[in-house]
């Protein structure tokens, strides 16, 4: 059971910490709870029927279908996380003073969450294909352990929802002033993160150059399989002995994602000074 | 510490990319097989410094997560199907991998040599 629940909670980990940075990062969004639950919802359903496919989508594209796949979804999270850092910068400010002046009272937020709501189906659909056909595994197995097992996969999948809450009750408590400058600082790293994984997968199966087979080997410092690499693996694309192409989509895109919100909130500042000029305190 | 690879590479990725399977050698691709959670053969050799692809076959009821950290490959197969990854070039040592839905029971190993 125990082996169970450390297989499922790995898997549900990486899931698990981008809902956290989520649900932080939407704090004080009008129906953001609906719509990251529509998300989670979202990505159990579409897993439950990738899993239902696994065997087709591996034998598509000349059997590249999983990694294409996952580049693809990953390409989706970083734009949608694009959308939210470009949406933050215009309208970041007004949020967090809004909240500071009716407490944690909600704000509009509607075209930022549709772009959340993906972020997190696409996040639960990627590991959680896995989880489902291991249980699926399990379940089918005459293995009479089976039972427990299972309980031990439900085990895993409350972990890393644990860990979720754990940091998003840990990212809310920073004062209302900085929050969003870490989440958005967080959302930029993983954005970047994912976009490095995205082309080392597609470098994988020669779709791209490597740029060099390891920038650096780490493995002896922090492996990424260990639960801490795991960890930055997810939250900022950690990898202990990257090719070149990752490195480089991810600083492109951390760049690519900077310059956007500079431009977009000096926009902002010079169409709209009035509502700064309303509160020194910012 | 790239050691150049790239250049070695570039042509390589060109060459497969453009003959598809044909193109690469039989010589460089390791047949595996899972049954009853275990890897056949459990331990392979390949030349250190080429790049080589790995077919994992699953003869097992359950599915099957062929990992491994070492070699940056992560795949699902299903009950009776087959999966190709590629992997290095790699560095002479040793590197493991298993199926990470029974990594207690189906594990191996593949040694580099010059």
């Amino acid at each position: 059971m125990l082996a169970t629940l450390i297989i499922v909670f790995r898997e549900v980990l990486e899931a698990g910490l981008i809902i956290g940075i989520v649900l932080a990062a939407t704090e004080g969004v009008a129906h953001r709870g609906r719509w990251i639950a529509g998300g989670i919802l979202g990505g159990v359903s579409g897993a439950a029927l990738l899993a239902g496919f696994a065997g087709a989508l591996a034998n598509a594209f000349s059997g590249s279908g999983q990694e294409l796949f996952n580049a693809a979804i990953l390409a989706v999270a970083v734009l949608m996380l694009g959308v939210h850092i470009t949406w933050m910068a215009s309208h970041g400010r007004q949020m967090a003073q809004e909240m500071k002046a009716m407490g944690r009272a909600v704000v509009q937020g509607d075209r930022s969450l549709t772009a959340m709501a993906l972020v997190v189906t696409v996040a639960v659909l990627r590991e959680g294909s896995e989880v489902v056909l291991f249980l699926f595994g399990i379940a089918s197995s005459t293995h009479e352990g089976a039972a427990q097992m299972l309980l031990g996969g439900a085990a895993g999948v409350l972990a890393g929802a644990l860990v979720s809450w754990l940091l998003y009750r840990g990212l809310v408590a920073i004062p209302m002033k900085h929050l969003f400058k870490v989440t958005n600082a967080m959302i930029a790293l993983l954005a970047a993160g994912m976009a490095g994984q995205a082309a080392a997968i597609l470098a994988g199966t020669n779709m791209l150059p490597t740029l060099g087979d390891e920038v650096w080997d780490t493995s002896s410092i922090l492996r990424d399989d260990s639960m801490l690499g795991r960890a930055l693996h997810a939250l900022i694309g950690y990898s202990d002995r990257p090719p070149g192409i990752q490195v480089a989509a991810f600083l492109v895109t951390l760049a690519a994602l900077i310059t956007l919100s500079k431009m977009v909130g000096q926009g902002r500042r010079i169409t709209s000074s009035e509502p700064r000029s309303a509160s020194p305190a910012l | 510490m790239t050691r150049g690879t790239f250049f070695l590479a570039a042509p390589l990725l060109m060459g497969i990319g453009l003959a598809g399977a044909a193109g690469t050698a039989a010589a460089d691709v390791i047949e595996l097989s899972i049954s009853g959670h275990k890897f056949t053969p459990a331990d392979v050799t390949v030349p250190a410094n080429q790049k080589f692809q790995i077919k994992v076959t699953n003869n097992d009821q359950t599915p099957a997560e062929f990992e491994s950290h070492d070699l940056k490959v992560e795949k699902i197969v299903v009950p009776g199907g087959t999966v190709t990854v590629t992997a290095g070039p790699l560095k002479p040592g040793t590197y493991e991998f298993v199926d990470d839905y029974h990594p207690d029971d189906a594990k191996g190993t593949v040694t580099a040599k010059e």
